[in-house]
């Protein structure tokens, strides 16, 4: 049985082999992403609640 | 004169993308000032401070998009909004269809591989968004900066809980698997793993190893406040559990102003407990204790890539003060100051780095006695007006201060040139010293857009008679985006001495300031 | 012993259960009949318009106009003056559609004496009603009240009424939720393009009215009415996403929207778990594309109970199923492109509960169109509900202005989301 303990067994990468990024937030870091080939997607991020947090607060209690 | 204020409501679009529209803007025809942004306090007030006010200007809301236009005619003035209004709509979406969504659950539906997250939302929802990211078990770096400190003990503790790992709040620079994210430089793989709670210097070491000859497995960074007392360097001793986990790590660099003194402790245990050999950079920090610890101690950022070069070699490794001989550093200093005059007598560091401005400082210190700044070393030391130098000082221009509502001097020339131009006036002034950073998300010709304003100093100094010394350093590799020879060649043609390192460059600047006291016995 | 359940998984149950009874409905188009016969509390002083209450004193300028028309028709006033000063004086009811199961388009002014559509739910048996349009282009809903449009309501409600009517028993009823899922497939959206449901109407329901005891010049008139409007269909569409809309509400706990609605001055919403309460705020200028003669100056802000469409999960929610939408060169354009209106339906999956298996779309791989608004989705992603529809102009009386894009107001669904907490007794703390 594969113990990851086990040192003949190969360690899983802690960040996996291969990294697939999702940017959220401001594109130029998503634009250098695939500069860099790299497996990407963008959020278009748009503020939760027109951007109140009072509302936000109790909305993260009832949805999650 | 014409001005208009019009608000959008509840129309979001982020800092940056505002701030690039409203640099466009201010070139059209007639336009004498533009700014586009939220509608937050500090939005408003900046606004304010460019002569804007009224009614309108004050009920917008966080969620309003404001712009602010102010033009030589009215039809200049519609005109301007137009353009504004268009390059609104042209959303910046770049690559397929397929890689742009509304929400992180959208994107792990349709990319359920997607295995790490750069978040850079507005302070008030970074939490929010790195949760999420954690809670779908991916690895996250969180660029926002400003997040209360007890939601990035939460986040850290829930990373900690998934087996994942936070690299921020604050967090600029990082390569996991060979990937430059944020603001980070193209190195060539290989066997050195760093932990850094600082973007810039994280970059330099990178650097210089890069340049070297030999490269990075992992540069793990931590956010700047990792390694305070209250967060207890969470991230940091992640990141060497997985440094010391990882096959491709051999060597191992911890980079971070001091922490605080419990963090220290624990920092400096966990590395005794490393099978692999440590490099510890706590810039300023007592190198003594860092050695008891085990640890390899690094005073400069220089010296923690050389030292971590020489350990993965296995060779012993003395630290000089400057790569070039000794004779050829004397005749530099001879140039520079032979015109100078004796009224000629202070350093002023111009900074694009935070911690590259703070090891300037140290070393300054070290050599020439009080070093002003706006993060200085010592409270005393504070710069009471932060619109020019003070005697010995240095600047982190990339401070909050600065930055709020502008773009950071990474990434737009803007600001360094107006101090560039506003220091040349001082007749006291010997040296400007400078860093210009590379890699990605930095700006794409630093160096020539700088160039112009450190040919416009130095001849105003000329003109009085004077000499201005103009030293930098260039933190990058050959292969980030932008041309790193043509960098220091362009920097070069206008007369900067460049020097192969920061700490190389702040040694060079002193060397200056010693040589005019003892060339005018001062 | 049981743990209590948490609001959380209460809502969660209360939007499954709200939904599946959308989901279920079976509008069917019934009959058409006098309004003042067949819509419950409506009286011969009464006027009903579309979205939240409205006073006179409020209305835009086509409301206004559609008011006047509305007295003119009903033999109440003689002209516009006389029927600015009936209505000044306070003598004539008005109120919202809505209040009366019904929905109507732009700025109409529904009365006694019209010809109203009438549609049953067939899975619960409940009737909604709306009206038609008696032209294209100068019509009442946009204000206009001149001769032409007082013969033209007039025509409608004597000639063409009666005729769809026998027509309609004959068929026992037009299944409407078969000719908008066959549309979807067919290039229509369901608000701004029904093209293909005028098509697919007249395909089924010529035949009946050949059956019928009719004569040749009573069967053309109806031909002649669906020639002039290829977009016809709208309305009894319109009074579909009502039916199905209107059989999710009042479900305790539900936090699912049932109806969107603009009176030309404000933005409403309902939703099931907040009974009838109207959350309104100030109602968005559409961002479009203009005819000839229009520009962004003339347009008045978003009007009508047409968005009904989108939030029953078809008009603009379900775009990816209509490219051509975005076409300026057809009058119902609204600019944008091809991707674009792709990228429309996909955000809507993200605040919606279900994709509904009766209205699929082709491109999407057939995934229903996103149904079910959930208030506290739209909240959470930040993401506004997207319509699209035409523009009214300002002035009563000109016609359609253009078409485009607007999106629900999110001041709507941050107060009625206030108003759940309050009713429900929800803090951040319980």
């Amino acid at each position: 049985m594969k113990n990851e303990n086990d040192s003949f067994h190969t360690m899983k990468p802690f960040f996996g082999k291969e990294l697939v990024v999702v940017n959220i937030g401001i594109s130029p870091f998503y634009d250098d992403l695939k500069k860099q080939n790299i497996k990407a997607t963008h959020v278009d991020w748009e503020p939760p609640a027109g951007g109140d947090q009072e509302v936000v607060a109790l909305l993260d209690k009832l949805l999650h | 004169m014409v001005t208009k204020i019009s608000i959008k409501k509840n129309q979001y679009r982020d800092s940056v993308f505002l701030m690039v529209i409203s640099e466009q803007a201010r070139s059209l025809p007639g336009i004498v000032e533009i700014a586009v942004m939220m509608g937050t306090d500090n939005n408003k007030s900046l606004m304010k401070g460019v002569g804007f006010s009224g009614s309108d200007l004050d009920s917008a809301r966080v969620n309003d998009m404001v712009f602010c236009i102010r033009g030589e005619s009215q039809e200049a003035v519609e005109n301007a909004l137009t353009q504004v209004e268009e390059m609104l709509t042209r959303r910046p979406r770049s690559g397929e269809l397929a890689d742009v969504h509304k929400t992180l659950d959208a994107v792990i539906r349709e990319r359920p591989e997607t295995n790490f997250a750069i978040i850079s939302v507005p302070v008030p929802f970074a939490a929010r968004e790195t949760k999420k990211a954690l809670n779908y078990g991916l690895n996250v770096l969180v660029f926002s900066d400003n997040v209360p400190v007890e939601e990035e003990v939460e986040l850290k503790k829930l990373a900690s809980k998934m087996n994942r790992i936070v690299m921020g709040p604050d967090c600029g620079t990082a390569i996991i698997n060979h990937v430059a994210l944020a603001f980070a430089n193209a190195v060539t793989a290989g066997p050195i793993g760093l932990v850094a709670a600082s973007g810039t210097g994280l970059q330099e070491v990178i650097c210089l190893i890069d340049r070297a000859g030999y490269g990075i497995s992992q540069a793990i960074g931590t956010g700047g406040r990792d390694l305070s007392d209250e967060v207890g360097g969470i991230s940091m001793l992640r990141g060497l559990d997985i440094l010391d986990e990882d096959e491709e790590t051999e060597v191992i660099v911890l980079i971070s102003k001091p922490p605080g003194p419990s963090t220290t402790e624990k920092i400096l245990k966990r590395v005794s407990k490393s099978p692999k050999k440590v490099i510890v950079n706590f810039l300023g920090y007592d190198t003594g204790r860092i050695s008891n610890s085990g640890a390899i101690a690094a005073g400069t950022l220089e010296e923690t890539a050389y030292l971590a070069v020489a350990t993965l070699k296995g060779e012993p490794y003395r630290y000089k003060n400057f790569g070039m001989p000794e004779v050829e550093m004397k005749r530099m200093v001879e140039n520079e100051t032979e015109r100078m005059t004796r009224d000629q007598k202070f350093i002023r560091g111009l900074y694009s780095g935070g911690t590259l401005c703070d090891e300037a400082i140290l070393i300054l210190s070290s050599i020439v006695g009080e070093v002003y700044s706006n993060v200085p070393i010592q409270p005393n030391l504070g710069l009471q007006d932060l619109s020019k130098g003070y005697r010995h000082c240095c600047i982190d221009l990339g401070d909050d201060h600065f930055t709020r509502g502008r773009p950071h001097p990474m990434i737009s020339p803007e600001i360094r040139n107006r101090y560039l131009l506003n220091e040349a006036k001082d007749r006291e002034v010997a040296v400007l010293l400078l860093d210009v950073v590379l890699g990605y998300g930095a700006h794409m010709n630093m160096a020539g857009a700088l160039a112009e304003s450190i040919k416009v100093a130095k001849s105003k100094a000329e003109s009085r008679g004077q000499y201005l010394s103009v030293v930098a350093s260039v933190c990058g590799t050959t292969r980030d985006p932008q041309d790193f020879s043509s960098q220091v060649e362009q920097l070069r043609k206008v007369g900067v001495v460049v020097m192969p390192s920061n700490a190389q460059a702040a040694r060079f600047a002193a060397m200056i300031a010693v040589k005019l006291q003892s060339k005018f016995r001062t | 012993m049981e743990r209590k359940e948490t609001p959380g998984e209460k809502i969660k149950q209360a939007n499954r259960e709200a939904v599946e009874r959308m989901l279920a409905a079976q509008p069917v188009w019934v009959d058409v009949a006098k309004a003042g016969d067949v819509i419950p509390g409506m009286t011969r002083n009464m006027l009903l318009h579309a979205g939240p209450p409205q006073k006179y004193d409020n209305m835009c300028g086509p409301q206004r106009g559609a008011a006047w028309g509305a007295l003119i028709f009903e033999g109440l006033a003689r002209d516009a003056q006389e029927a600015d000063r009936l209505l000044t004086s306070g003598k004539i009811s008005i109120a919202p559609v809505h209040d009366h199961d019904s929905v109507a388009g732009a700025a109409q002014m529904i009365s006694f004496s019209q010809a109203a559509i009438v549609l049953e739910n067939r899975t619960n048996g409940k009737v909604y009603y709306t009206h038609m349009k008696e032209d294209t282009f100068i019509a009442l809903r946009y204000g206009s009240y001149g001769d032409h449009t007082i013969k033209k309501l007039r025509w409608l409600a004597d000639w063409i009424a009666p005729v769809l009517s026998k027509g309609l028993r004959k068929a026992g009823g037009i299944n409407c939720r078969e000719i908008i899922a066959k549309s979807l497939f067919m290039g229509d959206e369901g608000h701004n393009r029904n093209q293909a449901e005028t098509c697919l109407f007249e395909q089924m329901f010529m035949p009946f009215l050949f059956e019928s005891d009719l004569s040749k010049e009573q069967i053309f008139g109806v031909a002649k009415l669906l020639k002039q409007d290829e977009n016809f269909f709208l309305y009894p569409v319109m009074a579909s996403c009502k039916a199905i809309l209107d059989a999710g509400k009042d479900v305790e706990y539900s936090t699912i929207a049932t109806v969107m609605a603009r009176n030309g001055t404000e933005f409403g919403i309902k939703v099931s778990g907040l009974g009838d309460r109207w959350f309104n705020a100030p109602a968005p200028m559409v961002k479009g594309l203009y005819f000839p003669g229009f520009s962004e100056k003339d347009a008045n802000p978003d009007l009508g109970d047409s968005c009904i469409t989108e939030t029953a999960g078809i008009g603009g929610f379900a775009m990816a199923a209509s490219p051509a939408i975005v076409h300026f060169g057809t009058a119902t354009g609204v600019g944008g492109s091809v991707s674009d209106a792709i990228n429309y339906t996909k955000e809507m999956y993200e605040i919606t509960e279900a994709e509904n298996p009766a209205y699929q779309i082709a491109y999407l791989d057939f995934r229903g169109c996103p149904t079910g608004i959930n208030i506290l989705k739209v909240l959470d992603t930040g993401i506004q509900p997207i319509i699209n529809t035409s523009i009214s102009p300002k002035e009563p009386g000109r016609g359609q202005a253009g078409a485009g894009l607007v999106r629900a107001p999110m001041d709507c669904f941050k107060k009625a989301f206030r108003a759940f907490a309050e009713k429900y007794g929800l803090t951040a703390s319980s």
